[in-house]
């Protein structure tokens, strides 16, 4: 399957671009996670990160579809 | 202009408080968020915040709307910036209008709160020393 990552601030610096597409085996967001921190050095653990998928927020075990659209969001510091 | 909106311009905070202007309005409470010269001991000469724009928007008006029904409030606004910004300029702005001063206070506060808490917004600091960051609270 495809998906479509986009990436801010820190994770955005770690993996070297806002956003890629990337062809993956994984079937939720927590396998993708896994496969992409892995792959781009991530520090944080799931535990630390929210997931949006095609701009809503979701949970960890969220089955993904093609192309979808997903989002690992490191802790905001708006404000 | 009611409501939650992010802007890569700076705030103009006389056209904002207009905007709570309303029928019945006895108290207006405003809050502005400056760009401060330090942080956690080292000195700061800017700060850049990031979006993720569809979302931050989606959930900063579900605050607002969480707030309309906590507290009796005529109109509630919050803007936040984007891009890059220099020491003093407003970061964030957040007003309730109401007919009595306590819900105008607390949706307010309740706004700027969970908008600093939940919206989906960064943001990296440019220090005097050359160096910058990305604040991430937690990580240390």
């Amino acid at each position: 399957m495809n998906y479509r990552l986009l990436y801010f601030a820190s994770l955005s610096d770690a993996a070297g671009r806002a956003e890629e597409t990337v062809a993956s085996d994984a079937r939720d967001a927590r396998a993708l996670y896994a496969e992409l921190a892995a792959r781009h050095g991530f520090k944080f653990t799931p535990e630390r990160l929210r997931v949006a998928v095609n701009g809503a927020f979701t949970g960890w075990d969220r089955q993904l579809a093609d192309n979808d659209e997903v989002v690992f969001l490191p802790p905001v510091s708006g404000g | 202009m009611d409501g939650f909106s992010l802007s890569d311009a700076p705030l103009d905070g006389a056209r904002l408080r207009a905007a709570l202007e309303a029928q019945g309005v006895g108290a207006v409470v405003c809050f502005e968020g400056r760009v401060r010269d330090h942080n956690d001991g080292r000195a700061v000469n800017g700060l850049s915040y990031q979006a993720y724009a569809v979302l931050a928007g989606a959930e900063g008006q579900k605050i607002v709307a969480e707030a309309r029904q906590r507290y009796a409030v005529e109109r509630i606004v919050c803007v936040h910036r984007t891009g890059d910004l220099a020491l003093g300029e407003v970061a964030v702005w957040a007003g309730a209008s109401a007919g009595h001063r306590a819900a105008a206070f607390d949706a307010c506060r309740y706004v700027i709160d969970q908008v600093k808490a939940r919206v989906p917004i960064w943001k990296r600091e440019h220090y005097v020393d050359g160096d910058s960051e990305w604040l991430h609270p937690g990580s240390h």
